[in-house]
């Protein structure tokens, strides 16, 4: 039934966009194309009655991120209705109200309150779209404290942090190994910035690259084996891959200019990073068994850095900087970027739909928010623990 | 565009610098042609004296006493050379400096400092450099450590990759100045350690700088 709600929302919009532009012959195909790719989706309605305080907090931050907006339950556009309660435990019955169904009807228990509230969020957001939501996921981000930074992992809305690094140094650019409770960050603990991997359930720390110069920006394969990253021991930071044990190392770029932010394609095939052709920064990919750099249009926008692939594949985000830092889209094989909001250094969620990234704000401060790219609906993460940056979504 | 002109003005530093070595050269005094010590490379086929009689004599054992010096007589030294394809030249191993003590005061003075979003050593911070190289030269057990640092209007990690290549830069200077490349190793910042933690212009041309930190020799 949501389908048929986005699909029509889509339609709609790809009808206007091209209706709009009828008589100008030479920009429709590009605006049709972007339509599909760019076009906000309006929000799901839906209505929620029976929570209170914190439970009620969580559902309706965790729902608007999730691409809901809350309606009255007589509003004519309400499709679902979520009644229940957190008298005790946390219930939810989700009701379908032009199928007159209900959808499912829980109780929760275990955990925190919030956990539970975070569950039948995720609920929600299953029954509606048929995808798992985001609602229990974990992220890990870098918080600055004057000249020193640790790495902290907290609940994908800020709650919950804890340090995972308690060095007094500088620990930086954290990134989930995925599918494990690792992280791999860069870390001057050893007076060089060298890259480690963190398993967080043992706390056992394994260099991954102590090479001389500086061992930097880590991103680990989909399939949790191998880490490419920009050392710069040859002479000039330039993306290497090396297993996850640090051993098999493998130089892919051997340029003059300064390579940044290497990710992943979802398939593990190629890695996107950042650099510079012919005096022009521009994203480029190169194979990551090695081969030809390939640069990726990121049209309409400049000074592309910090890229990262949506797990489905389809979507490169990055940051531009064009006097403030904007968070952009680009489809994977380059073409036109899309703007999406002010920020920087953004990272998707396992949904490919979601983006977390840092926010700048006056004095140096900085924090993370979140986007639900398809509503453009947003909202910032608790800021409580100081300057946080470089977020990585745990995926 | 930009880079073109850096281009250019890296490449007439390097005659300028070329040109002031010859002047030097000419006049006979300082700036000796380097001290380095001619390292022989094998390569295949190539002859190193005194190994080919012991190659045509009796097969060596397979086991070899412990400690047994096999072959050669004089320790291999092996210097890292420039990458022909990049014009850079690789670092040594960390383990070479690893329990040297660093002493950040002693070249406190010869910081230089950078343009926005460039890595090109200007000529107004040759003097500097030029000081950071003549002592070196009179130091000759010591190391250096080059640390990169920008302002905080890149992204994080663009940053911490341009910071290296202001380290970089700055190294490739001294090595053209003369200084072995051995000798010589960089590390990023990034803008994690701004000198001046202000949001003002003057406050963001402060933090875009190399520091020189002096490596000595373990007592």
């Amino acid at each position: 039934m949501s389908r048929s709600i986005y699909s029509l929302g889509f339609a709609l919009v790809l009808f206007g966009c091209c209706a709009g532009v009828g008589t100008r012959a030479g920009e429709t195909e590009r605006i049709r194309i972007s339509a599909e790719a760019w076009s906000t989706t309006p929000p799901i309605p839906i209505a929620m009655s029976g929570y209170s305080g914190e439970v009620d907090r969580v559902l309706r931050f965790d729902l608007e991120i999730a691409g809901f907006k809350f309606v009255g339950e007589s509003d004519p556009s309400c499709q679902y209705v979520l009644k229940g309660g957190n008298s005790g435990q946390v219930e939810g019955r989700l009701t379908d109200a032009l199928k007159r169904a209900t959808l499912f009807a829980k109780a929760y228990s275990g955990g925190s309150v919030r956990g539970q509230a975070h569950a039948l969020a995720d609920d929600v957001v299953l029954a509606v779209t048929g995808k798992p939501g985001i609602a229990r996921t974990k992220i890990a981000f870098k918080v600055t404290h004057g000249q020193t930074s640790e790495i902290y992992v907290a609940d994908y809305d800020g709650y919950g942090a804890v340090p995972a690094t308690q060095d007094k140094s500088i620990a930086t650019a954290p990134t989930w190994r995925p599918g494990h409770r690792t992280l791999v960050y860069t870390t001057y603990k050893l007076n060089n910035p060298d890259i480690v991997s963190h398993d967080l359930d043992t706390q056992e720390r394994r260099v991954v690259a102590r090479y001389s110069g500086s061992n930097i920006s880590p991103a680990v394969s989909p399939d949790g084996r191998r880490v490419a990253m920009v050392l710069s021991k040859a002479g000039s930071p330039d993306v290497y891959v090396a297993n996850i044990d640090g051993t098999g190392l493998k130089q892919l770029t051997r340029t003059r200019e300064d390579e940044s932010s290497p990710c992943w394609s979802p398939d593990g095939r190629m890695i996107c990073f950042a650099t510079r052709i012919d005096g022009r920064r521009t994203l480029a990919q190169v194979p990551s068994d090695g081969g030809a750099i390939q640069r990726i249009a990121t049209s309409g926008v400049v000074n592309p850095t910090e890229p990262d692939w949506s797990p489905d594949g389809r979507y490169i985000a990055f940051t531009a900087q064009m006097g403030a830092f904007e968070i952009c889209l680009v489809k994977a094989g380059g073409g036109e970027a899309k703007l999406l909001t002010t920020g920087e250094d953004p990272c998707w969620a396992p949904n490919s739909r979601t983006l977390i990234f840092t926010k700048r704000g006056s004095g140096g401060k900085r924090f993370l928010s979140l986007l639900d790219v398809p509503t453009k609906q947003s909202k910032d993460v608790l800021q409580n623990i100081g300057i946080s940056s470089q977020p990585s979504w745990a995926r | 565009m930009v880079c073109r002109s850096n281009e250019f003005m890296k490449r007439s530093a390097f005659l300028n610098l070329l040109l002031i070595g010859l002047f030097v050269a000419a006049g006979g005094v300082g700036c000796k042609k380097t001290k380095k010590p001619v390292t022989p490379l094998v390569s295949m086929g190539s002859r190193v004296p005194g190994s080919g009689a012991e190659r045509r004599g009796p097969i060596t054992p397979p086991t070899v006493p412990e400690g047994a010096n096999v072959g050669g007589t004089e320790p291999t030294v092996a210097t890292p050379l420039t990458d022909p394809s990049t014009g850079f030249t690789p670092q040594a191993d960390l383990e070479t400096i690893e329990g040297m003590i660093p002493d950040t005061a002693h070249f406190a003075g010869q910081t230089i400092y950078f343009e926005f979003d460039s890595s090109v050593v200007r000529t107004s911070q040759y003097s500097q450099c030029n000081a950071v190289g003549d002592d070196l030269k009179t130091k000759p057990e010591a190391k250096l450590m080059i640390d990169g640092h920008c302002d905080e209007r890149g992204t994080e990690e663009y940053n911490r990759a341009l910071g290296e290549r202001r380290a970089l830069a700055t190294r490739e200077w001294l090595i053209r100045y003369g200084i072995a490349p051995e000798r010589i190793f960089t590390r990023s910042f990034g803008e994690d350690r701004p000198a001046d933690p202000g949001h003002t212009e003057a406050a963001w041309a402060a933090n875009r700088r190399a520091e020189f930190i002096l490596l000595l020799p373990p007592k």
